[in-house]
C-alpha cells in the first residue's frame, strides 16, 4: 500500500485557500507569488513613486552614469533610467493583464464546444486550427498590426485572438478527457441538458487546466508584447515600455548598460514570477503542465 | 503500417494547402490590396492602376490564387512589390542562411538538452538537477532578445571575444559568417535546449516511475542497464514530437534573434518586408515557413510511427 | 530443475517485520506490523486481504524491496538464509529474477513496451542462467511451452502490446521460470482476466509448483484462487497476520471473527442466500489503535479487545490466531442468511428489447461514397428478452460479450444499429437519450462500474443527488435537503456525508451514493454495470444487501451485469448468457445453473472457483481470446469443447426450449 490516505482528508475548506496556501508552501510559489504581486503594486503606485517625469529630458546630462541625483543614470536623451524602468512596465501588464483573460474566455469556449460537437466538424477545425498555428505568432500579429496601427485598440485584440487560439487545443483536449468519465455519461444518461452538463460537470472539471493555462498564456503574451515593442511595432514613444527601452539602449550599451540592463530585469523578473507562480498552482492543482512551445 | 504512413503524408499535405488559403484569404481581407499597402500614401491614380496590372492584382481573387499556388509548387513565388524582382531569386540565400543558424541550434541543441534532461532526471532533486531546472527555466522565460543582449553586453562588449553584430552580406559563402554566427546560434540554442530539456526531464522521471521499470528492477537487472535499456526508449518517443514544435518554434523566434543581430536571414527579410508593406514578399515568406513547419512536424510524426512499437504494429487486441 | 543443496530451513523467512511511512504530520504510519512468517521448500502459502491489508507490501519485502516513501521500521526478512534489506545490491540483484522471482500483478505494464517477448525472458536468461548463451534461443522457446503459449515462435518476435492479458501473464511466468528459482512471489497475478483464462492459469501454476518443487507466496483477495493453489494460508488485515493455517484450516472453518466474516461475505456459487456484509472500514494506516485492529467490527468483540493488541497465538489445531477469544468465534456465521426471496411478479413489462443489434464501428465516409458493403459483423446482434416489473435479470458473460453496450443502448447512451428497446410494453424509446423525454428519462436509470468515475470529484453528495431531484421533480430549497437525506438514509450513510467529497469516502460509500442517486429517480427500471467489480469483497455484500432492500421496497426490476456468476445467481430472477455480443442461453436462474446447459455457460461454470481447497473446477475449452464473433453459424463455435460439425460453422443455432422460459440456442438436440 503506498503511502497515500484516503480517509483522513480534512473537512471541505474553501478551495480557493487550500490552492492558495499550497502555493505559498512550495519556496518557487512563493517567490513568483511575491514578485507578481510586487510588480502589480508598482504598475498601480509607479506615478506617484518616480522621482522624475519620464519624458523629461536633459540635455547636459546624457547617458549619464548612476549619480546621487539619477540614481540609475539617464538614457541617451537624457531622461531618468529609473524613472523609466519603473514606469516601464505599466502598458505590457495592462495590455496582457486584459488580453489574457480574453484569450482564456474565446479560446476555452470555443474549444469546450468543438470538443463536445465532436465528429466531422470537429475534425475540420483542428485541421484549420493546425494549419493556423504553424505560421510563426510574430508574422500574423505584425501583419495585422501593420495594417491597423500599433494603438491598444488594436494589441489588445490582436493579441487576445492570436493566443485564444492554442487555448482551443487545450480546452478540446481538457473537454474529451472529462466527457469520457462516467460521471458526464450518468449525467446524460439522467437526461440533463448540454447546457447543464457544461456548466456542472465540464467547467469545474475543466476549469484548472483553463487555469494553469491562462497563467502561462500571460507570461508568452508579455514576451510577445515586449519582443513587439523591442521590434518598433508595440508600443510607441515616449510611453516607457521595457522592450522598447532595450531596443533604444542597446546601440549605446558600452557607454552606459543600465539603460539596457535595468529594463531587462523588470522584464525578466515579472515574467519568471509569473512562471513560477504559474508552476506552484499546476503542482497545486494537481496538473502536469505540458511543455509547450509559445503558439 | 504503410497506410498510415501514406495518410499521414496527406494530411500534411493539406494542412500545408490549408495554410496557403489562410495565408492567402488573409491578405486578400485586409483593407486595400498589395498596391495601396505598398505604395501608401501614393496609392492613386496612374501609379496604383500600373502598380495593379504588373502585379496582376485586377485578376479575380480564385485566379490569383490558382497561379500563386501552382507557381509556388513549382518554385516560383511571384514578384515582390518593390522593384518587382521574382521573389524566389530574393529569398534563396536568404533562406539558406536561415537554416545555418537553425541547424546550427538543432545540432548543439538537440544533444545537449537529451544529454541534460536525462542527467537532471536521474539525479532528480540533486544539486545538478536544481542548478539544470533552473537555468532551463530562465532560459525559457526570458524573451529572445533579452538573452541575445545580454549575451552581446557580455561577450561582444564586454569580453570582445566575438563580434556583436553581423556585416557580412546575404549572399556571402557561408563560411565568412563565422565568427558573427556564434552569438545568435547560442541564444537559440539555450532557449531550444531548455524547452527540450525539461520535456525529456518528466518524461524520464515518469519512465522511471512505471511498472516496468519497478519489474525490471526487480527482476534484476542492474540499474544501468535498467536506464538504458528499459526506460530511456520509452522515455524518449514522446520527446520526438516536442523536439518538432520546438525547431517549429524556432522559425518564429529565428525572426527577433536575426533583427537583433542584424543578421541577413529569411526572417530579416520577413521583417523588412512587413515594414515596406510589400505584401507579396510576406506573403511568400509565410509560405515558406509554415511548409517548414508542416514538414518537420510531419518527419517528427513518421519517426515516431517508426520507433513506437504500438504503431508500428496494427495488431491492437483487447487486454 | 536444480534444488539448492541447503538444510531444510524456511527458504523465505519473515522476522517480526514492521514497515511503515511518514505521515504528514510526521508520526510514522505502519502498514506492516510485526510480520512474522515462514515459507519452506515445495510449501504454497497464501497472503488473503482486502486492500490496505498490506500483502502486496509484504511480497515485495520478501525480495527485499520498498516503494518509494516505504521504511523498515524494525525486523527484517531472509532468503535462504540471507537478511535481504542488509544485502548490497550486487547480491540482490542476483537474487532478484534468479533464485527469487516475482510475477506482478498488471502483465501489460510490466512488460517494457519496447522490447520483444523474446528479448526480455533472453534478457533474464543472461542475468540468471548458468547455461552457455547459445542455448538461450531454444530456452526461451522452451519455457514459453512450459507456460502453455501455443506457437512460441511467433511470440518471440511480438511486442508486449500484441497480446492478450492471459498470453501477457503467461511471459511473465515464462521469464520468471527463466532463472530457475527456488520461490516464486505473484502478486495478484489473475486480477482483470476472465474467469476462464484466471482458471486456465491457475492450474498452471498449481502443475507448475507441483513439477519443479518451488516455493510459491500466492497474494490475493480471492480465496478461490488462494483454495486452489496453496497448502497454507495467511489472512492479513490492516498489516497485520490475523489468521495463519493450513488451506483447509482457514477456508473451511477459520477461527478469526474477521477471516469468518470475509468467507460469509463472498458470494459462492453453491449459496443460494444473498453473502453477508461486513460492516465498516479497515483502519488506515496508524489508525489501529492500542487494541485489536479489528475491534470495531467485530461481533464478539469485549473491553479486553479495545484495550490490548491479541499475540499471534499458537491453537490446538495448530493454526495461529491473532484474536482474545477464539473460543467464541464460531458464533459468527459463515453464510448469509437472506434469502432472495420469490415475489409474486405482476405481468406488467418493465423492459422488452426485440432484435436489437449494436455496433461501435461506424461505415466511415469513404466507404460509403465508394458504396462498399458493410460486411463487418455487428458488435452485439439479435438481443430478445423482456423483463417483468419487480424482476432481476442477470446478464452474464466474459470480456467482449457485449454486456456492458447492451446496457448502454438501453440507457439511450448508444444508439443501436437496428431493433427497438421498449418500456411498460408501450412504444418503441427513442434511440437517443437525448430525445427521451422527461418520463422516459427518469424511469430508466443507470449505475456504473466504478464509483471513482461516476461521482463527479467537484460536487459535493449533497449537489450529486441534487442533480436528479431538481431535474425529475423540481425540488429545492428545505424540500431539497430533506429528501437527500431521506436517500442517504435509506442507503444506510448519515446525514452528515451531505457536505463530503467524494475523495473523502471509501469506494463501497462512493457505491452507495452511485444506487442513492439512481434511486432518487424513483425508476422503475436500474441498470446495473457490473457495480460490484470494482469493489473490495467484504464490501460488495453490502451492495448488495441494499439491493435487494430496495427492491423489496419499491418493487424496482435491475438489469444486472456482472462477469461473477455467484453475485448474479445469487440476485437474480433470470439469466442470460452471452458470448460475443449474441445470446446462448436464457432462462430462470436455477434452470441456467443447472444441469442442463449451453456449452458455453457449463464452460463458464465450470471455470468458478469455490473458497474451499477440495474443490475442483472444470475446465473445458481453451482461453482464447476472441476478438471478433465469426460471420455465421453459432459464436461459439471456435472454442466449444461440443461441437458436432461443419452445422456450428455455418447455421445460427436454433433455439431449444426446455420450459418455463428456459431457452438455449444449440444445435445439440439432447443437452
Amino acid at each position: 500500500m503506498t503511502p497515500s490516505t484516503t480517509f483522513q482528508r480534512p473537512r471541505r475548506i474553501a478551495r480557493l485557500g487550500t490552492v492558495f496556501v499550497d502555493i505559498i508552501v512550495r519556496p518557487s510559489g512563493a517567490i513568483g507569488l511575491t514578485l507578481v504581486i510586487a510588480h502589480l503594486v508598482l504598475a498601480l503606485i509607479a506615478p506617484f513613486v518616480v522621482p522624475y517625469d519620464f519624458t523629461e529630458m536633459n540635455a547636459t546630462l546624457v547617458m549619464a552614469p548612476p549619480s546621487s541625483l539619477h540614481l540609475l543614470g539617464t538614457d541617451h536623451l537624457g531622461r531618468d533610467t529609473l524613472a523609466r524602468t519603473l514606469m516601464g512596465g505599466r502598458e505590457a501588464i495592462l495590455v496582457t493583464g486584459i488580453a489574457t483573460p480574453l484569450a482564456v474566455m474565446w479560446g476555452g469556449l470555443v474549444g469546450i464546444f468543438f470538443g463536445l460537437a465532436g465528429g466531422k466538424l470537429d475534425e475540420v477545425l483542428m485541421r484549420i486550427v493546425d494549419a493556423f498555428l504553424s505560421l510563426p505568432w510574430i508574422l500574423k500579429m505584425l501583419v495585422l498590426i501593420v495594417t491597423f496601427g500599433t494603438g491598444i485598440e488594436v494589441l489588445i485584440p490582436t493579441l487576445a485572438f492570436f493566443y485564444g487560439i492554442p487555448v482551443i487545443r487545450i480546452a478540446r483536449a481538457a473537454t474529451h478527457d472529462v466527457v469520457a468519465r462516467d460521471f458526464v455519461q450518468a449525467a446524460r444518461a439522467r437526461g440533463h441538458s448540454k447546457i447543464t452538463i457544461i456548466r456542472q460537470e465540464l467547467l469545474p472539471n475543466v476549469r484548472d487546466a483553463l487555469l494553469v493555462e491562462g497563467a502561462m498564456r500571460w507570461s508568452w503574451m508579455l514576451l510577445a508584447f515586449s519582443s513587439l515593442s523591442f521590434l518598433g511595432f508595440g508600443v510607441s514613444p515616449p510611453t516607457p515600455d521595457w522592450g522598447l527601452m532595450i531596443a533604444d539602449a542597446r546601440g549605446f550599451m558600452s557607454f552606459s548598460p543600465l539603460g539596457v540592463l535595468a529594463p531587462m530585469v523588470g522584464l525578466s523578473s515579472l515574467i519568471i514570477g509569473i512562471n513560477l507562480t504559474a508552476d506552484a498552482l499546476a503542482k497545486a492543482l494537481g496538473i502536469d503542465r505540458a511543455q509547450k512551445a509559445p503558439v | 503500417m504503410l497506410a498510415m504512413l501514406f495518410r499521414r503524408l496527406g494530411l500534411g499535405a493539406i494542412t500545408v494547402w490549408l495554410v496557403s488559403i489562410i495565408i492567402f484569404l488573409g491578405v486578400e481581407m485586409l483593407p486595400g490590396d498589395a498596391c495601396t499597402a505598398f505604395l501608401e500614401r501614393e496609392a492613386k491614380g496612374k501609379l496604383l492602376e500600373n502598380c495593379r496590372e504588373d502585379l496582376g492584382l485586377n485578376r479575380p481573387a480564385l485566379t490569383r490564387y490558382a497561379e500563386w499556388a501552382k507557381g509556388a509548387v513549382q518554385g516560383d513565388l511571384g514578384v515582390s512589390a518593390k522593384g518587382q524582382k521574382p521573389i524566389s531569386e530574393l529569398v534563396g540565400y536568404r533562406l539558406r542562411n536561415t537554416l545555418l543558424l537553425a541547424s546550427g541550434a538543432m545540432l548543439a541543441g538537440i544533444p545537449l538538452a537529451l544529454f541534460l534532461g536525462v542527467v537532471s532526471a536521474l539525479w532528480r532533486d540533486r544539486p545538478v538537477d536544481i542548478v539544470v531546472s533552473t537555468l532551463a527555466i530562465f532560459a525559457m522565460t526570458i524573451p529572445e532578445f533579452v538573452s541575445a543582449t545580454l549575451l552581446i553586453l557580455v561577450f561582444s562588449v564586454w569580453l570582445g571575444w566575438v563580434p556583436g553584430i553581423v556585416l557580412t552580406p546575404a549572399n556571402a559563402p557561408l563560411v565568412e559568417f563565422f565568427p558573427e554566427v556564434l552569438l545568435p546560434i547560442t541564444v537559440l540554442t539555450l532557449v531550444m535546449t531548455a524547452h527540450i530539456l525539461r520535456t525529456v526531464r518528466s518524461s524520464v522521471i515518469e519512465a522511471l516511475a512505471s511498472e516496468y521499470a519497478q519489474m525490471a528492477c526487480l527482476k534484476g537487472v542492474p540499474y544501468w542497464q535498467m536506464v538504458f535499456r528499459h526506460v530511456l526508449p520509452n522515455a524518449l518517443l514522446p520527446t520526438i514530437n516536442v523536439i518538432a514544435l520546438t525547431i517549429a518554434w524556432l522559425l518564429g523566434g529565428v525572426v527577433v534573434i536575426e533583427t537583433v543581430f542584424n543578421y541577413p536571414g529569411l526572417g530579416r527579410m520577413m521583417i523588412d518586408s512587413i515594414s515596406d508593406r510589400d505584401l507579396p514578399v510576406t506573403q511568400a515568406i509565410a509560405l515558406i515557413i509554415a511548409t517548414v513547419y508542416v514538414g518537420v512536424n510531419l518527419a517528427a510524426d513518421i519517426l515516431t510511427m517508426l520507433a513506437n512499437p504500438r504503431l508500428r504494429t496494427m495488431h491492437i487486441r483487447k487486454g | 530443475m536444480t534444488h539448492s543443496t541447503m538444510p531444510t530451513g524456511p527458504v523465505i523467512s519473515v522476522d517480526n517485520l514492521s514497515i511503515g511511512f511518514r505521515g504528514k504530520a510526521g508520526h510514522m504510519l505502519p502498514v506492516l506490523r510485526n510480520i512474522s512468517l515462514d515459507v519452506h521448500q515445495g510449501e504454497s502459502i497464501g497472503l488473503v486481504g482486502e486492500s490496505g491489508s498490506g500483502k502486496s507490501t509484504l511480497a515485495l519485502a520478501m525480495m527485499g524491496y520498498l516503494k518509494t516513501g516505504l521504511r523498515v521500521l524494525n525486523g527484517d526478512v531472509s532468503f535462504e538464509g540471507q537478511k535481504m534489506f542488509s544485502q548490497n545490491r550486487a547480491t540482490l540483484e542476483s537474487i532478484r529474477g534468479g533464485r527469487l522471482a516475482l510475477i506482478p500483478q498488471n502483465s501489460g505494464q510490466s512488460l517494457t513496451p519496447t522490447l520483444r517477448i523474446g528479448a526480455q525472458i533472453q534478457e533474464a536468461l543472461k542475468l540468471h542462467s548458468a547455461q552457455p548463451s547459445e542455448t538461450f534461443g531454444a530456452r526461451v522457446i522452451e519455457l514459453l511451452s512450459q507456460v502453455r503459449l501455443p506457437d512460441p515462435a511467433s511470440i518471440v518476435e511480438r511486442f508486449p502490446h500484441e497480446l492478450s492479458g492471459g498470453q501477457q501473464q503467461r511471459v511473465a511466468i515464462a521469464m520468471a521460470l527463466a532463472g530457475e528459482p527456488e520461490a516464486l512471489l505473484l502478486d495478484e497475478p489473475t486480477t482483470g482476466l476472465d474467469v476462464t483464462t484466471q482458471a486456465h492459469i491457475l492450474e498452471l501454476l498449481r502443475d507448475l509448483a507441483r513439477d519443479t518443487g518451488m516455493a510459491m507466496v500466492y497474494v490475493s483477495h480471492d480465496l478461490g484462487a488462494i483454495a486452489r493453489v496453496c497448502d497454507r494460508v495467511a489472512v492479513m488485515y490492516a498489516g497485520e497476520v490475523a489468521l495463519e493455517g493450513s488451506a483447509r484450516q482457514v477456508l473451511r472453518d477459520p477461527s478469526h471473527p474477521y477471516a469468518r466474516g470475509l468467507l460469509a461475505s463472498i458470494p459462492k456459487l453453491s449459496d443460494i442466500c444473498l453473502p453477508r456484509a461486513l460492516d465498516g472500514r479497515p483502519p488506515t494506516p496508524g489508525g489501529a489503535g492500542q487494541g485489536c485492529a479489528f475491534v470495531s467490527r467485530c461481533a464478539i468483540a469485549s473491553d479486553v479487545c479495545s484495550r490490548s493488541r491479541p499475540d499471534l497465538a499458537l491453537q490446538p489445531s495448530g493454526a495461529r490466531s491473532r484474536c482474545h477469544h477464539v473460543d467464541k468465534v464460531h458464533e459468527i456465521p459463515l453464510f448469509g442468511d437472506r434469502e432472495v426471496g420469490k415475489r409474486a411478479l405482476s405481468d406488467e413489462t418493465s423492459l422488452s428489447l426485440k432484435d436489437l443489434a449494436i455496433s461501435y464501428v461506424r461505415p466511415s465516409l469513404w466507404s460509403k461514397l465508394a458504396g462498399r458493403e458493410d460486411t463487418s459483423v455487428a458488435t452485439v446482434e439479435g438481443i430478445n428478452f423482456a423483463l417483468r416489473r419487480g424482476e432481476t435479470l442477470g446478464l452474464v458473460g466474459e470480456s467482449g460479450s457485449g454486456k456492458s453496450t447492451i446496457l448502454k443502448t438501453i440507457a439511450g447512451l448508444l444508439p443501436p444499429l437496428s431493433g427497438e428497446v421498449a418500456a411498460h410494453g408501450g412504444a418503441p424509446l427513442p434511440s437517443k437519450v437525448e430525445k427521451r423525454d422527461s418520463t422516459e428519462l427518469r424511469q430508466i436509470q443507470m449505475i456504473f462500474q466504478n464509483p471513482d468515475e461516476s461521482l463527479n470529484p467537484r460536487q459535493t453528495i449533497g449537489q450529486i443527488l441534487a442533480q436528479p431531484l431538481t431535474l425529475y421533480f423540481g425540488l429545492s430549497g428545505q424540500a431539497l435537503t430533506e429528501k437527500t437525506i431521506q436517500l442517504l438514509d435509506q442507503v444506510r450513510l448519515g446525514g452528515h456525508y451531505i457536505d463530503r467529497l467524494p475523495s473523502q469516502l471509501s469506494g463501497g460509500e462512493k457505491q452507495r451514493v452511485a444506487v442513492a442517486r439512481a434511486f432518487a429517480a424513483e425508476p422503475d427500471l436500474v441498470l446495473c454495470d457490473e457495480i460490484t467489480s470494482a469493489l473490495d469483497v467484504s464490501v460488495q455484500a453490502a451492495v448488495l444487501e441494499l439491493l435487494d432492500d430496495l427492491r423489496r421496497q419499491k418493487n424496482t426490476s435491475y438489469v444486472f451485469v456482472s462477469h461473477d456468476l455467484a453475485v448474479v445467481r445469487a440476485l437474480s430472477d433470470r439469466v442470460a448468457v452471452l458470448y460475443q455480443g449474441r445470446l446462448c442461453e436464457i432462462g430462470p436462474t436455477r434452470a441456467v445453473y443447472g444441469a442442463t446447459s449451453h456449452p458455453y455457460t457449463e464452460v463458464l461454470l465450470g471455470a468458478v472457483l469455490e473458497p474451499d481447497p477440495d474443490f475442483t473446477p472444470e475446465l473445458s475449452a481453451s482461453d482464447v481470446v476472441e476478438l471478433a464473433p465469426p460471420t455465421q453459424g453459432c459464436p461459439f463455435q471456435r472454442r466449444c469443447p461440443k461441437r458436432i460439425g461443419n452445422i456450428c460453422d455455418t447455421v445460427a443455432p436454433p433455439i431449444r426450449e426446455s420450459g418455463n422460459g428456459h431457452m438455449i440456442w444449440c444445435h445439440i438436440e439432447e443437452l
